[in-house]
């Protein structure tokens, strides 16, 4: 087929069943525009590149497909650069597009030139720069394989506006081969044997399941091989929502702000069964005092991941489901019936009862979360934001379904749930999204709000407005001698900002007053922003203080 | 324990790659003694040799990260002992006068260097040989001054019929 490079772009997108792209036209992208203009994928135009990553990002992960982002050269490229590797870091599918400036241009510093290939090389799964239209098809063709398979990733596509711009025959392959790139979906047979019968002998089994399982949507296997082991389920904060958190084996996250019962229970473990995690310092505290007791059995589609942050005594390369059907076949147990080991967790699970039903004026941020909770169905998905704002959902709010709880985990992006929120209601329009938020994470990207009015895509921003960079400003207090240092926010009128968007604003400042906020913010229809006003110096505890072991987790410092 | 290991990563031979390679080692804080890269036996795939510092751990974190990119085929270590490691080196070194020269030019018969070039007050010496053969050497010629050193880096291959 004879046709332009942009054309071929739009098609390879086309095939790859893209509906969506985030993203911000320039210079350097306009051939690859003058094509979407006719094409029937929905452009969703951002105010900010780093929007439209954290988008496509959210996008991705509610709905499990590729999300996709565009931005133009130079300072677009630059733009995207922390949503790509927020992407990198929790493992989310995405392509990014990128113009660039013509080829006979490139390494001259011609106008809005940079070395996007160079700067993303680190933060991105595989990078590719568009040499000749002719291969269009097949580069685009292993941009979404790479992205999408394995342990998936950002992959950026460099396009010189010359390649866009002229025309050439090409032909669009069903599949395409990568040489070095093949990865291991079923786990060694003998080695899932192995875990079988490991988990069969111990005494303390639990189970640490992470985003891996929601990637590989390995949630009912997950619950199955729980039940039948009698096994309790701890999450890492990407795997929530992995378990259902209300289910009796479920104990919740492990880590800094984990919940007690769960880090105690990982603590007294003789077998752990980790499947999907990659033992992140905030999940393990202090590796030395890791689970001390415990026998690990670490399943990961990532060989890589295995070994590097924790000793393994058993290590299985593979898909969290794959893996996780063989053991259940080769489990040849009845369900456990109860014991020692299970009546410890139910006495862990009643006696570490997160408190939520405070009446305090002002309000309490746990009681904030019970209210929201109060009215969220178990579809309906929350976003965050980092800060205090996600250690309380973390801790507080219970997920029973994956793909409703969807936070930057690795690398910690203010700015993030806003985002995240919107390309989470475009993949699932019917559900509500709501993005539980700080005041400083809101103000980097609050631009936006003018998207989400204009593009009809209506989710809710619940501030917990303590007027502070409430995270740093608790480290400070607890750690630095209360020497607050560049924390103080000061107040922002939330509901004139919205107002200005022409998106909803509302402020909320009693108990009793959020849970109806948030439901007519669900019924709305257009984007509404609660301000809610919180105590201001609320920290967020139980915490495990840096450097401490899981087991310490303190109530105050 | 800590100690020197000889990889040898099979890769495409596109634009890039060593970047990727070399970058991921920045980016990990991983150890690397040398990199060398040249083509190979098979059109289109370049062999690199790195020599990398660090215990069992580091050595099989950098092979794990070096498989996952994606330009990279194969990665093997070395054995030490059942391979041959070489690299070459120019070494041009000063010889002031007759006496000085004829002592460098029997310490590179003894090595087996050769001559490449000479001047009136220098030569250049090429030498090939396992890393330590060629500390060896110019550790012994620094007396007279060593004008300018080149040393390639190792680079390696496994002993017998096998690849
Ligand atoms: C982009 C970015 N800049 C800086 C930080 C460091 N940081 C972590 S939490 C935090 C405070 C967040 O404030 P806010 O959004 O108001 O949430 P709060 O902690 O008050 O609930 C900061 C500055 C970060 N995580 N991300
Ligand atoms: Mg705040």
């Amino acid at each position: 087929m004879l046709m332009k490079g942009a054309n071929a772009i739009v098609e390879a997108l086309r095939r790859e069943g893209v509906e969506v792209i985030f993203g911000i036209p320039g210079g350097a992208s306009i051939p690859f525009y003058d094509v979407l203009y006719d094409a029937d994928i929905r452009h969703i135009l951002t105010r900010h590149e780093q929007v439209a990553a954290h988008a496509a990002d959210g996008y991705a992960r509610a709905s499990g497909k590729v999300g996709v982002c565009s931005a133009t050269s130079g300072p677009g490229a630059t733009n995207l650069t922390t949503g790509i590797l927020n992407a990198f870091m929790d493992s989310s599918p995405m392509v990014a597009l990128t113009g660039q400036v013509p080829t006979p241009l490139i390494g001259k510093d011609a106008f809005q030139e940079a070395d996007t290939i160079g700067i993303t090389m680190p933060i991105t799964k595989h990078n590719f720069q568009l040499r000749r239209v002719e291969e269009i098809p097949v580069v685009f063709k292993k941009a979404f394989k790479i992205a999408r398979t394995g342990r998936p990733g950002p992959v950026l596509v460099d396009m010189p506006k010359d390649v866009q711009e002229k025309e050439a025959d090409v032909e669009f392959p069903k599949d395409v081969a990568i040489q070095g790139y093949k990865p291991t979906l079923k786990g060694n047979l003998k080695q899932v044997k192995k875990a079988a019968d490991m988990l069969v002998a111990a005494e303390r089994p639990i189970i640490f399941a992470g985003g891996g399982v929601i990637i590989a949507n390995a949630s009912q296997e997950l619950a199955r091989l729980a039940e039948t082991l009698g096994a309790p389920v701890v999450t890492s904060l990407m795997g929530k929502g992995a378990f259902p958190e209300d289910h009796p084996l479920a104990l919740g996250v492990i880590g800094m702000h984990g919940r007690k019962a769960a880090n105690y229970a990982i603590n007294d473990a003789d077998v752990i069964l980790a499947i999907g995690v990659r033992f992140s310092d905030r999940s393990t505290g202090n590796v030395e005092c890791f689970a001390p007791e415990a026998k690990i059995i670490h399943v990961d589609i990532d060989p890589a991941e295995i070994g590097k942050n924790v000793r393994v005594d058993l290590p299985i390369v593979g898909d969290a489901k794959y893996v996780l059907k063989d053991l259940l076949r080769m489990l040849k147990i009845k369900a456990r019936q109860e014991n020692e080991w299970t009546r410890k967790i139910s006495e862990y699970r009643r006696e570490f009862q997160p408190k939520m039903d405070y009446d305090d004026f002002p309000l309490k941020p746990q009681r904030v979360v019970k209210e929201i909770m109060e009215v969220l169905g178990e579809n309906d998905i929350v976003t965050t934001e980092v800060g205090q704002c996600q250690m309380w959902a973390e801790h507080f709010l219970s997920r029973t379904k994956a793909r409703t709880f969807i936070t930057s985990g690795g690398l910690g992006t203010m700015g993030f749930g806003f985002p995240a929120a919107l390309g989470a209601k475009v993949a699932r329009p019917e559900s509500n999204v709501v993005d539980i938020a700080g005041d400083g994470s809101f103000l980097m990207v609050c631009q936006d709000l003018a998207t989400s009015v204009k593009e009809d895509i209506p989710v809710v921003v619940a501030i917990f407005d303590n007027h502070y960079l409430g995270m740093v400003r608790q480290w400070q207090e607890l750690f630095f001698d209360k020497r607050y240092s560049a924390v103080k926010l000061g107040r922002v009128d939330f509901v004139a900002l919205a107002e200005a968007f022409r998106a909803r604003g509302v402020k909320v400042k009693r108990p009793g007053e959020v849970a109806p906020a948030v439901k007519e913010a669900f019924e709305a229809g257009v984007t509404t922003v609660i301000d809610i006003v919180v105590n201001p110096v609320e920290n967020i505890f139980p915490m495990v203080p840096p450097g401490k072991c899981l087991k310490d987790m303190v109530e105050g410092v | 324990m800590k100690e020197t290991h000889i990889l040898v990563a099979l890769v495409e031979d596109k634009p890039g790659v060593m970047q990727r390679v070399s970058g991921l080692f920045r980016k990990r804080n991983f150890n690397i003694d040398s990199i060398t890269v040249g083509h190979s036996e098979k059109p289109g795939v370049s062999r690199m040799t790195l020599t990398v510092t660090g215990d069992h751990a580091v050595l099989e974190q950098v092979m794990k990260q070096l498989n996952k990119v994606i330009e990279v085929l194969k990665v093997i270590e070395l054995d030490k002992k059942s391979s041959v490691q070489r690299e070459l080196a120019l070494v041009k070194i000063r010889t002031k006068n007759e006496t000085a020269r004829s002592e460098v030019v029997s310490y590179v018969n003894i090595f087996r260097g050769r001559i490449v070039d000479v001047s009136k007050e220098s030569l250049v010496v090429e030498i090939t040989g396992d890393s330590s053969k060629i500390e060896a050497f110019v550790n012994l010629v620094t007396t007279f001054g060593v004008i300018e050193l080149a040393r390639t880096g190792v680079t390696a291959m496994s002993r017998g019929t096998g690849k």
